[in-house]
């Protein structure tokens, strides 16, 4: 928590005000002290709710899984706990299923986000510009992430089923043949990265647009008097604003990539997407987390894929923090 | 922003306010209340809604049997929820166990489970020996969901006996005989003869058309003629030396091998498509596989498939299903009744003429509609006579807690040979190492 008083409209009572009745002076005196002690103590009541709820549910499931992590807790009996240290993290780090998920979650990770951010960011520059009907445009750009999960896993399943589904067919008339998309390591995640960077590219322009539009215009007219051409001005005025917030979405997009869930699962779907498809291509840590905990029933290492993950996490975001700090020191 | 304040009354607002904020939160963190079922109290009249959990097909609704209970008791409305594959209702279904809620208060158990929910989850359920009489069942049926103390946990529904689901249209355009007797003839050696017919089949098959539709449904098959296939006596996994497994898995591979199979995952959408279009010739087919095939195949294939018996002379088991009760279900009472209605002679029967699923109850087995039975979908094929006969013989089987998974594992494997050409030695290698993981 940070120690200082946010600068408030009001610092205490103002010189002038009065009280409505007149008061005895010890009566006045514990007035006062109770509204020092409001002042002080009700701001923290407003956030309380807040923490309390974020212990409960955030916090306290985050430590309880770290000791479910360090016990043998089988899914048919789940008040039978055995101590086994380390043992989950060396059971999972050894298994070569977990370093396929793990390979998985990255692959799928960057050949989603790269593309995603990148497009965004165009699109977000073309609706900066006046056009007709932009309200509209924006709108419709957000459509996708609207969309629930499933039902763009399930659209996106029927486009790329082996026999008969939609690519396969428009594909047929350039003259390739039938793909298993869903068989092979690479056409699996990549099938899985188009149905992320659909629903998220929306999204993500929608925050560049806002960045956007708090670039100061004047910056824009003096590259123009400059005689910048747009590009030019994309690259040396808008970017460089952008900063920031494109450091914002990588982290955002990061964490999503790695919690990456629903999308596999439900492109073949039933038992097959729960394991990640049949030999485990298109296996991302956290199905590799659920087909530990709930299919095999085997809580412990699932806690530890967890945690693994959480820590995979802290790594990434350290180092974008390096990265952004070097950003901003040759940007300064 | 500025925020211009009265003196009087804002301490205590706040402090209303703030108590508002705790107690919110607080009613969030306690909010998690316990709720046994799912299904609704009773209202004014007594009128009380029982749900059944079950998956793939029980054969309950082609029978009409709840519209029935429903005639018997006015007051009693049955829903039925159906997931289609075992294998995604199971973990589902472990997992309301644990929380105590979302339970139906009927819930179907495959026998692949039936022994880890024994061993581990005995208490949630309600023990169903009060009710019904477990001497009624085939012995080895009722002993699968008994505890050692005599807890009955299911119910029997019904059991597995194999034969072979066959397309007599494409046997007869492959040039093979399409008498059921004639083509069961042909399967008198076993299970390799199966594979030389199919490969028969193979040399004249019509067009996009295939002689069965995955080797891991012919691997089960041979499996379920043993009485240790998983699990040996005292408990111990022994999949890597049974002889049934080796057996299976050698005729599995022979079947990849010389392309014999479509290679799909039976019960997944693209296996229920095959079945639409018919592009299968045979299926193996355990009793309950029939009210499958009918299901998706549909009316286009009415009277086009038939059924033989099982290859060789060995009696086979293949799954079967138990009804349980959720201990912590609102109507304990009124689902054990329901239960026993559903698992007694008669409608077992019902449903066994209605669907093929065959009576695990001893006193079906005398009643007419089971001998009788023709399944009129199937050409009016008699399952009444090709079960009834080997349902004496089939050995009782030692059931092991992760049966179901083993199964469904080595199942996948041999899709991934049929569908990726995978080296049955890597195949092999993969199972064993996802089955070590599941029983680590």
């Amino acid at each position: 928590m940070a120690t200082t008083t946010p600068t408030r409209g009001v610092q205490g009572p103002r010189p002038g005000r009065r009280a409505p009745k007149p008061m005895t002076p010890g009566r006045q005196a514990w007035r006062s002290r109770l509204w020092r002690f409001d002042d002080k103590a009700s701001p923290y009541a407003y956030i309380a709710p807040f923490f309390l709820v974020f212990g409960a549910f955030g916090l306290y499931p985050l430590i309880y899984t770290g000791w479910i992590a360090l016990h043998r807790v089988e899914m048919t009996s789940l008040d039978q706990m055995e101590w086994v240290g380390w043992g989950n993290f060396s059971t999972i780090l050894q298994d070569s299923e977990f370093w396929t998920a793990v390979t998985n979650t990255f692959v799928i990770g960057v050949i989603s986000t790269v593309p995603q951010l990148m497009i965004a960011l165009g699109l977000a520059h073309l609706l900066n510009y006046k056009l007709r009907a932009s309200t509209f445009w924006r709108t419709v750009i957000l459509t996708p992430y609207a969309t629930s999960v499933a039902s763009a896993a399930l659209v996106f399943a029927l486009v790329f089923r082996a026999d008969g589904g939609l690519l396969n067919w428009v594909l047929g008339f350039f003259g390739a043949g039938e793909t298993n998309w869903a068989n092979g390591h690479w056409s699996s995640n990549i099938a899985i990265a188009v149905i992320v960077i659909w629903r998220w590219t929306g999204y993500n322009t929608l925050i560049y647009l806002a960045a956007m539009q708090a670039v100061p215009s004047d910056l824009y007219e003096a590259a123009s008097l400059d005689g910048a051409s747009r590009w030019q001005q994309f690259r040396n005025v808008t970017i460089p604003a952008l900063r920031p917030t494109i450091l914002f979405t990588i982290v955002i997009s990061t964490i999503g990539s790695m919690q990456l869930f629903g999308e596999p699962l439900l492109l073949e779907g039933g038992q097959v997407g729960a394991r990640g498809g049949t030999e485990h291509q298109y296996e991302t840590l956290s199905i590799y987390l659920y087909n530990y905990g709930w299919n095999l029933g085997h809580l412990g290492p699932a806690a530890a894929v967890a945690w693994a993950m959480l820590v995979l996490l802290l790594l990434i975001a350290a180092i974008n923090w390096l990265v952004g700090r070097f950003m901003r020191k040759t940007a300064a | 922003m500025r925020i211009t304040r009265t003196v009087a009354g804002r301490g205590r607002r706040t402090a209303v306010m703030a108590t508002t904020g705790l107690s919110a939160a607080a009613l969030l963190l306690t909010g998690c209340s316990d709720s046994g079922s799912d299904s609704d109290e009773a209202d004014a009249n007594g009128n009380i809604t029982l749900t059944v959990a079950d998956f793939g097909q029980f054969g309950y609704k082609e029978a009409g049997l709840f519209a029935k209970y429903h005639e018997l008791h006015p007051n009693i409305t049955v829903k039925e929820n159906v997931t289609a594959d075992e294998q995604v209702y199971y973990p589902k279904f472990l997992q309301q166990l644990n929380t105590g809620s979302g339970l139906a208060d009927v819930q179907g158990i495959e026998v692949g489970r039936v022994k880890e929910l024994v061993d581990t989850k005995a208490d949630a359920f309600a023990d169903l020996s009060k009710v019904i009489d477990p001497d009624q069942w085939v012995n080895w049926k009722a002993l699968q969901a008994s505890t050692d103390d005599g807890k009955v946990i299911g119910a029997g529904t019904d059991i597995g006996p194999m034969s072979i689901c066959y397309r007599r249209d494409l046997f007869e355009q492959a040039g093979l005989p399409t008498d059921r007797t004639e083509v069961a003839a042909k399967l008198a050696g076993g299970w390799e003869d199966y594979l030389a017919l199919g490969e028969e089949y193979k040399k004249k098959a019509p067009k996009d058309t295939f002689f069965m539709d995955s080797a891991s449904a012919m691997y089960n098959g041979v499996v379920s003629s043993d009485s240790e296939q998983y699990y040996s006596k005292d408990g111990k996994a022994i999949y890597k030396e049974s002889a049934g497994v080796q057996a299976g898995w050698k005729l599995a591979s022979e079947a990849v091998d010389k392309k014999l199979t479509q290679g799909l995952a039976q019960f997944s959408p693209p296996w229920q498509a095959a079945l639409r279009k018919g592009s299968m010739a045979t299926v193996a087919c355990p009793a309950w596989m029939a009210a499958q095939i009918a299901t998706y195949s549909g009316d286009d294939f009415k009277g086009k498939w038939d059924i033989a018996r099982t290859p060789g002379e060995t009696a086979a088991n293949w799954g079967g299903s138990f009804l349980s009760v959720p201990a912590k279900g609102k109507h304990v009472k009124e689902a054990g009744e329901l239960v026993k209605w559903l698992t007694a002679p008669e409608q077992q029967a019902a449903v066994f003429k209605a669907a093929g699923l065959f009576p695990s109850n001893k006193g079906a087995y005398d009643l007419p509609d089971v001998k009788t039975a023709k399944l009129e979908y199937f050409n009016n094929a008699p399952i009444g006579e090709i079960y009834a006969e080997e349902a004496q013989a089939i050995p009782a089987a030692v059931l092991g807690p992760k049966d179901g998974v083993i199964k469904d594992t080595i199942s996948t494997q041999i899709n991934n040979m049929e569908q990726r050409g995978t080296k049955p030695d890597d195949a092999w290698k993969a199972a064993t190492e996802a089955i070590d993981k599941v029983i680590g």
